[in-house]
């Protein structure tokens, strides 16, 4: 258990050995170190932003949802009322159609009474003259009384 | 795998316990194993294994810091890593000033005494047996800290160190003034001016005893854990096959000695060097 020269090669050893560490391996090493934590650090903020925008994002299509479905809504509301709108022209329509076609069917009927009636006086006037004819012979001049038998005859 | 066959064991211990040196003998050849009491020796297994250890360390640290990557640690690399990481947190927590040299100082530290404290581990016949058997060496310890050699070969470094940032940092004037104006402060005491240099002597006295303590006990304290693990190993071989489970007991107990050691040479070191940046 002597002291001897070993303490020294000991201590220019250990100086060695500090110096290299020193020199070569703490400086690269604490740098790889300090370089992970940035990026690690850096990460996680990216990953926080990302995070946040997502929710942002998030925000601005529900946003975006829900005025398509309103814009959807009144698109559909106008159709309906467009809808509607048709079928009531299109039944105003019919109805005055109808009300048209029957009127003239009206006055088309109105019309026929209106001539056979024309058509059967005339008759029933000549019926009635050849009648009073062939009772009254050639007594009565049909010229003579013409007016008394349009009287009559109107009075058909 | 005891050798202690055909010695007796005393012989057996003694044997475990002498260093491989060589010196110069009067006659200026070189000489082996008898360099009793001779300054100028050398202890070649402490320093060989040392040097290899350090050389070593030196090489895998080396090799990682050249390869490591930010991105895509290996496994090796994040164990360094985890090393450094620790180391630099000691020093961050005990040592306030800025200095380039205690982190490194301090990874040196804990990993080599480490490393040498682990030797403790192999088998304490391994090697020596090995060696003798072959005829290359006659003696072998591979624990250069059981060795107070290498211990105050550090302990010494690290109170060069001390006193180096003691006048660095606080002056000649201001280092003196710490050796002596405390713990009995002169000027508070109420003393006449007097006998200031009475207290200042007590003082000087007192803290010189503290100063010189600290490389004192850094290298007893490790020296004294270590040769006396190693010499628990060599009497626990000594009793034949029942030292099996005696051995992995004190083996598994000594891990715990083996990093403790390395810690407390650390953690003290920086604490030594911290105290020697104060400024008063």
């Amino acid at each position: 258990m002597d002291i001897n020269l070993t303490l020294i090669g000991q201590a220019i050893a250990m100086a060695v050995f500090v110096w290299f560490c020193m020199k070569y391996v703490w400086p690269p090493l604490l740098g790889i170190i300090e370089e992970r934590r940035t990026t690690i650090a850096d990460g996680l903020a990216a990953a926080d932003k990302g995070a946040r925008s997502l929710e942002d994002a998030q925000v601005r299509i529900t946003a975006i949802v829900e005025e398509a479905r309103g814009q959807a809504r009144s698109i559909l509301d106008q159709a309906q009322t467009r809808a509607n709108g048709i079928v009531d022209e299109a039944r105003a329509g019919a109805t005055q159609e109808r009300e048209r076609i029957l009127q003239s069917a009206q006055a088309d009927i109105d019309q026929q009474i209106n001539r056979a009636r024309d058509e059967l006086r005339a008759q029933v006037a000549a019926i009635t003259v050849a009648g009073a004819e062939k009772i009254l012979a050639r007594e009565i001049d049909p010229r003579a009384h013409q007016d008394l038998l349009d009287k009559l005859a109107a009075q058909i | 795998m005891s050798v202690a066959g055909e010695k007796t064991s005393a012989e057996y211990i003694q044997h475990h316990l002498t260093h491989l040196q060589v010196c110069k003998d009067e006659s200026g050849a070189w000489v082996w194993n008898e360099c009793s009491g001779n300054f100028f020796a050398v202890n070649v297994d402490s320093m060989a294994v040392a040097i290899l250890l350090a050389i070593f360390l030196g090489w895998l640290f080396r090799r990682v810091a050249v390869k490591a990557s930010v991105r895509t640690p290996g496994r090796l690399q994040s164990f360094v890593e985890l090393v450094v990481d620790f180391v630099d947190g000691s020093v961050r927590n005990t040592f306030q000033g800025h200095n380039r040299l205690i982190a490194p100082l301090a990874l040196t530290i804990v990993t080599w005494v480490f490393m040498m404290n682990l030797m403790d581990l192999i088998p304490v016949d391994f090697l020596p047996y090995a060696f003798e058997s072959t005829g290359v060496a006659e003696y072998l310890r591979v624990v250069p800290t059981a060795d107070v050699n290498v211990t105050f070969g550090m302990s010494l470094s690290v109170f060069a160190l001390i006193l180096f940032y003691s006048f660095r940092v606080k002056g000649a004037g201001g280092f003196f003034g710490e050796l002596t104006m405390s713990p009995l402060n002169p000027k508070t005491l109420g003393v006449p001016v007097v006998l200031w240099p009475l207290v200042m002597i007590f003082n000087l006295v007192l803290e010189s005893v503290a100063l010189l303590a600290k490389p004192l006990s850094l290298a007893l304290r490790l020296f004294g854990n270590m040769y006396a693990g190693e010499l628990m190993f060599i009497l626990i071989a000594l009793i034949g096959l029942y030292q099996l489970p005696l051995h992995f007991g004190w083996a598994v107990f000594h891990i715990l000695i083996i990093t403790l050691q390395a810690y407390i040479f650390m953690m003290l070191t920086i604490v030594y060097l911290s105290q020697a940046h104060e400024h008063h």
